[in-house]
């Protein structure tokens, strides 16, 4: 395969209208070879709809797509070698086990019984679900069901690879063995494009992101340039006399940490918010409480919301609350 | 990268061969899918038991005469053999529905196999579900007194026919499993279109019994023909004209239908 450059996904312009509805209007996007995109936006933005198009599920109404090399309209058998989707759905038979599963989908990509039973073997292995290899997939706990899901996924050692809010429903420790897989996926030189509502995931995992609403791209770049456009992580903090709030407050103001500005007091709730844009500013601020002798009962760190960073980018609210109309997977 | 090797030429067309396995994954697919859920076979094992004994009992002293139930089992039984074809040819369209709201469909169609084979393996484990329920009709038609008339080559030729002409009729009830939304609409409207089929037929009772424009419907009722085609064969008669009319009925169901499933599954989203 040999290709001019290393873009492993590049979407120009593409359209797709449910009726009125317009699900995707004019995305352009790349995914670097080897790379994570993570494309956020909340529910309705059109996230879903892309990742069917770029996985030949849907045809696109006007625009292009290439994915390894392949246009997602003339080429869709080529492409769907080097592609492996996870949905919000498990994409796996219920009623067979995690084994079955896995081997049928290697008997589907060619693979010699042989060679499907040796992958199948090892794919439940890495994944941690060897134990639960002979058991029916409707036994399995949601984790086991997404772990299995990107197994299947990875049966055909896709170049190209979509996570579809992977983790959307599962407790925080399940998400976590998730991420954890997905970058091991990555370490292996997959190229991923992630959807997600969730800003934690998207910094953990993605290289460089793309925020869609309604079915555009409003802002894009690398995490920590949209991570400064949006201000960061905010420091919350609890003294441990309530009475210090103000005082503190004032010490952290005085103290001309470079960045560490609009340091507010929340009085009902005891805590002091201090936006900050890196670890060393943390330090410096804890720094600064402690020298002065406040007592600090509780710290914790907060990233901004999906909410907060529609907020920052575009002055609104994300548009999912006014918009639960438009259907993220328009039912044929 | 791997010593895993792939056979399949890499500029995308799916081989003859390679289809045919993909074919074999997926019936094993729905062939375990049974084996997990054995209440999926009622309708093959339990339809034909009750039928042969509601029509022989409940309807065969009125059809044949008291005491001739006997005689009756010979004319129902092949007339039955037509009728479990179509309602497990009709249980296809709601399976079908189902599997559609499976994540499981997504993946598939992301797969580089040939997306008939998703529905050709769903037909060849009917045509199984079929052969089964054929079978256990025949055994209890044997136990209430049926014979064959002609050889056991003739009554094969029979369960034969009864099979293809409901393998044509599957590939309809897909494709209404394609377009209706729910599992119960397809049901509903499959019920409503075969009930009057299937016994404004020759399946249950003699066409010269009806009223005369009932017989000319039945007449032309491809399942008349059918049923007239395995009885004749079974107990002896003409066959020629039912036979090639059943094959007509199953290859021109076929040319229509099959196509226009498989596309409306491709453009399905």
């Amino acid at each position: 395969m040999t290709r001019s450059d290393t873009n492993a996904v590049e979407v120009r312009g593409l359209v797709k209208h449910y009726g009125a509805t317009k699900a995707l209007d004019g995305v352009d996007l790349d995914v670097r070879e080897g790379t994570v995109l993570g494309v956020l936006g909340p529910n309705g933005a059109g996230k879903t709809t892309l990742v069917r198009c770029l996985s030949t599920l849907i045809v696109p109404d006007a625009g292009t797509a290439r994915v390894a090399g392949y246009d997602v309209v003339r080429q869709p058998r080529q492409l769907r070698r080097t592609i492996g989707l996870t949905g919000q759905y498990a994409s796996v038979d219920e009623k067979l086990s995690g084994w079955e599963n896995l081997y049928m989908i290697g008997r589907l990509l060619d693979l010699s019984r042989k060679d499907a039973r040796r992958r199948a073997d090892e794919m439940l292995e890495r994944f941690s679900l060897t134990e639960a290899a002979k058991r029916p997939v409707m036994t399995y706990s949601g984790g086991m069901r997404r772990r299995l899901d990107l197994a299947a996924s990875m049966i055909g050692r896709p170049a190209v690879l979509y996570l579809d809010e992977p983790t959307t429903g599962l407790d925080p420790r399940t998400r976590n063995e998730v991420w954890d897989e997905v970058q091991r996926m990555v370490a292996e030189g997959v190229t991923v494009l992630l959807t997600t509502q969730y800003m934690e995931e998207a910094e953990r995992l993605a290289h460089e992101l793309t925020v869609i609403d309604r079915g555009r791209v409003i802002a894009g770049g690398g995490v920590d340039e949209l991570k400064a456009k949006v201000g960061g992580r905010t420091l919350r903090i609890r003294p441990v006399d309530p009475g210090h709030l103000p005082a503190m407050a004032r010490a952290l103001d005085d103290s001309g940490l470079t960045g560490v500005a609009g340091v507010t007091v929340v009085p009902d709730e005891g805590l002091l918010n201090v936006p900050i844009l890196s670890d060393e500013q943390l330090t410096a601020v804890i720094g600064v409480l402690a020298a002065r002798g406040f007592g600090i009962a509780h710290i914790d760190t907060h990233l901004p919301s999906l909410d907060e960073v529609f907020l920052a980018i575009t002055g609104e609210k994300t548009s999912s609350a006014e918009s639960d109309t438009i259907p993220e997977e328009v039912a044929a | 990268m791997s010593a895993v090797t792939t056979t399949a030429p890499s500029e995308g067309r799916i081989g003859l061969r390679a289809n045919a396995r993909h074919i074999g994954a997926l019936v094993r697919r729905n062939a375990l899918q049974i084996k997990q859920d054995p209440e999926s076979m009622f309708d093959a094992v339990l339809m034909p038991v009750i039928f042969i004994l509601l029509f022989v009992y409940v309807f065969g002293g009125a059809i044949a005469g008291k005491g001739n139930q006997e005689d009756y089992v010979n004319y129902v039984t092949p007339g039955l053999m037509a009728m479990m074809g179509i309602n497990i040819a009709m249980a296809v369209g709601t399976g079908v529905n189902d599997d559609f709201k499976k994540g499981v469909m997504d993946r598939f169609r992301t797969m580089p196999i040939a997306r008939s084979s998703v529905l050709l393996a769903k037909i060849v484990v009917e045509v199984g579900r079929m052969l089964i329920a054929t079978t256990i009709l025949l055994g209890m038609g044997f136990l209430l007194g049926m014979e064959i008339k002609t050889s056991l080559l003739d009554l094969l030729a029979a369960v034969g026919l009864s099979v293809v002409f409901g393998a044509s009729l599957m590939w309809i009830f897909i494709l209404l499993g394609l377009t209706m939304k729910t599992a119960q609409a397809v049901q509903g409207v499959a019920m409503l279109v075969l009930m009057p089929l299937q016994f404004g037929s020759s399946i249950f009772a003699p066409p010269t019994s009806m009223p005369g424009w009932l017989e000319t419907f039945t007449d032309y009722n491809p399942l008349s023909n059918l049923a007239d085609a395995a009885r004749n064969l079974i107990n002896g008669g003409p066959v020629a004209h039912s036979v090639w009319m059943t094959l007509a009925w199953a290859a021109g169901i076929t040319l229509v239908t099959a196509p226009l499933a498989v596309a409306r599954f491709r453009k399905k989203t």
